[in-house]
């Protein structure tokens, strides 16, 4: 049989869930079902005095309606930072009391007040309008810059700080600044993001009075950790009596890493009126509600020597977490930003240091890419910035400074186990016509139009993670990931996985995974996921972490099964286990044509005893069946780069920015499936892009959210791109035995400063994101005024 | 409250008659379906005119295109009858919203809305259009307003828009990058009479802008328009454009237009 891996299967999910097949939780319907819908606060900061429900309960079809009081009243705990990050000085970070339900304050427009269960939404929903709440409005603090000198919005939280956290060596870095020719600063905004998947978040949960379990149905990339933290922290159920079923779900870009207030009240909700309660969000609580993205404010500099050699990096950040510490919100702007912020380079001396302020708006956690496309944005800029500044090209200042041995110990944190960073930046640069460029600007020019050329070289650390290194530091849990390989007696084979896809394509790169190591054909495997009382306990799916980890141990359970499988076999062969071989699905005696196929194993394994004829093929003391599990705890992060090159033509009479061309070259290791990951690849370059040129999330200075739907927020859709040239080198990971590394993130790493740096090289300007056409315009319009005034 | 009453019109005499101050008609919904779902407008009754044949349809007579109202957006983006006789007109259907708005949306129910930042009301400008209802005939220039706003009563129902078919035309257009309304859209027309530059996008309500008009008048070329001077003064300023950028946009793409006529 020939090797899967490597080949362009078509996703096996696809059928489904193009065809309308496919069942996700707002699909998920009880008998006896109540609607819950969520009063939030209009303001974005305000004390509570008093909430009035008697009106609302008397309207028609409704059920219940719980507030604050009935959340504390309950004793249901509140909604958790899963990541404890230490100060400089050496305090614990400070957070905020988060009850799923706001008993005192609102602190962002979305924050959830009370909630109305009746009979129909729209009863719910009318009925909510007639919750009073007496709300004494504050001053709102917004502003990510000036969040650390306003008001303060929590008692204990002085200047609204949650840490200020300092990775690297500032002594080091002082030293190497003042041996430096030249200093090169840049000051940048990473602009605030809203993640829009396409299914908006739902949750339907079911209580069962005789049972005293809790089904919850809901949209999560990691339903386990859902379960864990709704009954450990929240202590709405014990684990044993939580069941929690994430089907399909279209999308979370991070935003459905983690439980959410709704989830905690409705399972709670489902107890209390033993009923069934359902909540599907609408698109403007999604904008309002959904943990947003970046927000960073960033001074950063660069010493250089004259000849490009950068000697070290100083990065001062400040990280806006919105109104909470949601559950990945302090380490995304820390440990997964600080380290990969000096770039794919050599850098002898570096630090990071971030503060975390809380603001009047929605939490801010991990997004696509989760602080390292922050950081790729930071040091590409920067570089690209020291080339103009120095005269060099920007690829030779880049190539200057990449290390060349592996493995290599990265400044801040990672040692990274493989690469060749000047093969792929050679590679981007022939596929890109790099050399063209210059005619290729010439045509735009007599067209009137501005051409520009930008590059990005990024590496980063994903697939997390090993537990030690991250429960080190501060993480609350372990990062592994599980699998359970399980043949039925008739030799198919369902295989349980950990982790969770939602538009990932699990159901095909895990299914040939499995194919090769088990040689058994591709249609006869079923990846199983998404439910914590199906397979055993795991830790779902972002960091780019599916492949690496989870589907590592598949790959051991996989062995566990062959070993077992080769004992069951040596028995039935009448051989020495140690001579009994295992390739493409079948056990072969060496040295013989005596063989058994895996599936006569697996049915052998299956009817243990002697029956007739037939005598028992299982050796003495081996227990009958064929499944196996593993969990996988990885040596290391696996760490993809590449280098993007992106090419714009800007009219200057209106500022509109096109994107011309785009090449990206990327190492994942080994590819599973080529036609998933240029899908990954595409999404993650379009996500990019948007961020660069289109999305951007606006709050006004009261607090509103401005860009609340689709008529203001500005998504990318297929009209704004080019085809996009794609390619790959190939280092294995050494971390893994598959040899992969993450593919999910790199394109939403790499495209913004891709883009940004063509932008500026086209119109001669810095600019901040999103390069808006007014923005774009302005800019073209101060170098004008300056090109007359000199003349 | 978002539920209401639901009437499908078999006639235009019965939809006015089944109109109140608290109904709506029912054309392609792209405005009011959503305006309801946000909590921006609600109605007792709505009242479906889609059935109605005699308002649907184009026809093309020696100088004018007369536009049934419930013709869809994308009825006019292919029609070989359009194309051919105002191209502009044909492009400006096929640079509304997205392809699901374009299969619902209505001519008529984009005028009777008037956004300011809406397409059709500057082709109605720049093609001294009238607009035909069951009671009178309103010239495009009296018919828009302000914002939102247009001489339609309570009742009167847009039968059709008559365009008079310009010798030369060019629709240009920014579309907001989130929804694609205009933020901007200049479209020029030149007829035997004289030139109209309708701006739509730019102030609350669609306007001719004479300065721009009167300088085509006397030389049809982009040169012309490069002494015009646009204020900025009494524009909209908004996340998605300032005052000073739509000015800019205007001279601009009335340049461009001029060119592409
Ligand atoms: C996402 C999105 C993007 C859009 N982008 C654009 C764009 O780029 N450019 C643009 O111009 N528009 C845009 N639109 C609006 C679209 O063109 C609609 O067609 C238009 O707003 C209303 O037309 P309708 O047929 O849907 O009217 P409806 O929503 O059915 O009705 C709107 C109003 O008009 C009244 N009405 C309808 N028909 C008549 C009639 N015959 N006589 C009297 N009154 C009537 C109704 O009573 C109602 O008050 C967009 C809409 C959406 C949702």
């Amino acid at each position: 049989m020939a090797s899967l891996v490597g080949s362009r299967v078509e996703r096996k999910e696809d059928k489904k869930l193009l065809t309308g097949r496919g069942k996700y939780t707002a699909d998920v319907n009880f008998i006896n079902q109540t609607f819950a819908y969520f009063v939030r606060s209009p303001h974005a900061r305000a004390q509570i005095k008093k909430v009035d429900t008697a009106k609302a309960m008397k309207a028609q079809g409704v059920v219940s309606i719980l507030t604050g009081a009935d959340i504390a009243n309950d004793k249901i705990g509140g909604l958790i930072a899963g990541w404890r990050i230490k100060s400089e000085d050496g305090s614990d970070m400070k957070v905020p009391a988060h009850p799923p339900l706001a008993n005192e304050t609102v602190n962002y427009v979305g924050d959830h007040v009370a909630v109305v269960i009746a009979e129909s939404l729209d009863e719910a929903r009318n009925a909510a309008e007639l919750v009073k709440v007496d709300y004494k409005i504050l001053k709102a603090v917004v502003d990510t810059n000036e969040a650390m000198n306003s008001d303060q919005i929590y008692k204990d939280i002085p200047k609204n700080l949650c840490f200020d956290w300092l990775l690297g060596d500032r002594a080091k870095v002082k030293e190497a600044f003042e041996k430096a020719d030249k200093i090169i600063k840049i000051d940048l905004i990473n602009n605030r993001l809203i993640p829009n998947a396409m299914e908006p978040r739902a949750a339907n949960a079911d209580y069962n009075p005789s049972t005293e379990e809790i089904t919850l149905y809901t949209t999560s990339q990691n339903p386990h950790l859902a379960r864990i933290i709704i009954s450990a922290f929240n202590g709405v159920a014990p684990e044993n009596k939580l069941r929690v079923i994430a089907p399909d779900v279209g999308g979370g870009f991070g935003s459905k890493i983690y439980p959410y207030a709704e989830e905690v009240v409705c399972s709670w909700a489902a107890k209390k009126i033993e009923r069934p309660v359902k909540w599907v969000a609408d698109r403007t609580e999604s904008f309002l509600s959904d943990c947003h993205g970046r927000d960073h404010v960033t001074h950063a500099e660069l010493a250089v020597k004259n000849d490009g050699t950068f000697l070290g990096f100083k990065n001062e950040t400040i990280a806006n977490i919105g109104a909470y510490a949601s559950v990945f919100a302090t380490v995304t702007p820390t440990y997964l930003f600080g380290p990969c912020a000096t770039g794919v380079y050599k850098m002898p001396a570096a630090y990071s240091n971030v503060k975390a302020v809380f603001t009047n708006t929605a939490p801010v956690d991990a997004y696509r890419g989760a602080g390292r496309p922050e950081a790729t944005y930071t040091i590409e800029t920067l570089v690209e910035k020291a080339a103009r500044e120095l005269g060099m090209d920007p690829a030779e200042i880049r190539m200057k400074n990449f290390p060349t041995q592996f493995p290599f110990q990265q400044t801040l944190v990672h040692s990274v186990d493989s690469g060749d960073y000047v093969a792929g930046l050679k590679k981007a640069m022939e596929v890109a016509d790099y050399k063209g460029f210059e005619k290729r600007k010439r045509d735009s020019a007599s067209k009137g139009k501005l051409r520009g050329i930008g590059l990005c070289s990024y590496f980063e650390a994903c697939g997390i993670a090993p537990s030690p290194v991250v429960m080190m530091l501060g993480c609350g849990i372990g990062l592994w990931e599980s699998a359970e390989v399980r043949f039925n007696p008739t030799g198919n084979v369902t295989v349980f996985t950990g982790s969770h896809s939602h538009g990932q394509g699990h159901d095909t790169t895990f299914a040939q995974i499995a194919a090769d190591q088990l040689g058994v054909p591709i249609e006869n495997i079923e990846i199983s996921h998404g439910d914590t009382d199906k397979g055993p306990f795991g830790y779902g799916t972002y960091g780019s972490r599916s492949l690496t980890v989870g589907g590592t141990a598949i790959v051991k359970a996989c062995d566990k099964i062959i070993a077992k499988g080769k004992r069951v076999a040596a028995k039935m062969l009448e051989a020495n286990v140690d001579d009994v071989e295992f390739s493409n699905g079948e056990f072969v005696v060496a040295k013989s044509n005596k063989k058994k196929t895996i599936g006569e194993v697996a049915f052998a394994c299956y009817l243990p005893g002697t029956y007739g004829e037939v005598k028992s093929p299982l050796p003495e003391g081996e227990e009958p069946g064929l499944k196996e599990t593993s969990f996988f705890d990885p040596a290391n992060f696996s760490f993809p780069a590449g280098s993007h090159i992106c090419e714009v033509e800007v009219d200057p009479e209106t500022g509109e920015t096109k994107v011309a061309k785009y090449t990206a070259i990327d190492d994942f290791g080994t590819i599973i499936n080529p036609l998933v990951v240029e899908g990954q690849v595409h999404g993650g370059i379009v996500q990019g892009i948007g961020q660069a040129l289109y999305e951007n999330c606006h709050y006004d200075n009261t607090g509103q959210l401005v860009t609340a739907s689709y008529m203001d927020y500005t998504m990318p859709r297929a009209d704004n791109f080019p085809e996009f040239d794609l390619g790959f080198t190939c280092t294995p990971a050494t971390s893994n035995p598959l040899g992969t590394k993450g593919c999910g993130e790199a394109g939403a790493i790499a495209s913004p400063p891709a883009v940004m740096n063509a932008v500026m090289n086209a119109i001669g300007k810095e600019i901040s994101m999103p390069a808006t056409a007014e923005k774009v315009w302005k800019a073209c319009n101060q170098s004008k005024k300056k090109n007359s005034e000199a003349a | 409250m978002k539920t209401f009453n639901y009437h499908s019109a078999k006639d235009v005499k019965e939809a006015s008659k089944l109109s109140s101050s608290s109904s709506a008609f029912l054309a392609g919904g792209m405005t009011t379906i959503p305006s309801i779902k946000l909590g921006l407008a609600s109605y007792k009754d709505i009242i479906d005119i889609k059935g109605i044949k005699s308002l649907s349809g184009i026809k093309v007579t020696g100088k004018t295109v007369k536009i049934g109202s419930t013709t869809k957006h994308v009825e006019v983006a292919k029609s070989k009858d359009v194309k051919k006789t105002i191209p502009s007109l044909a492009a400006l259907a096929e640079g509304i919203g997205d392809p699901q708005v374009r299969n619902r949306g209505t001519i008529g129910g984009s005028i009777a809305n008037n956004d300011p930042s809406a397409d059709y009301p500057s082709a109605c400008i720049a093609l001294n259009a009238v607009i035909h209802t069951n009671s009178r005939k309103i010239d495009a220039e009296k018919f828009f307003k302000g914002m939102f706003e247009t001489t339609l009563k309570s009742g009167e129902i847009i039968e059709a828009i008559e365009f008079s078919i310009p010798e030369k035309s060019n629709y240009q257009k920014y579309p907001n990058p989130a929804s694609r309304y205009a933020v901007v859209g200049v479209y020029v027309a030149k007829h035997k009479s004289g030139v109209n530059v309708a701006v739509t996008g730019a102030k609350s309500c669609v306007y001719n802008d004479k300065d721009l008009s009167k300088a085509l008048k006397n030389n049809f070329s982009s040169s012309a328009i490069d002494s015009v001077r646009i204020s900025s003064s009494g524009m909209n300023s908004d996340i998605h454009a300032s005052a000073e950028y739509r000015a800019n946009m205007i001279k601009v793409f009335a340049k461009k237009a001029v060119e592409a006529c």
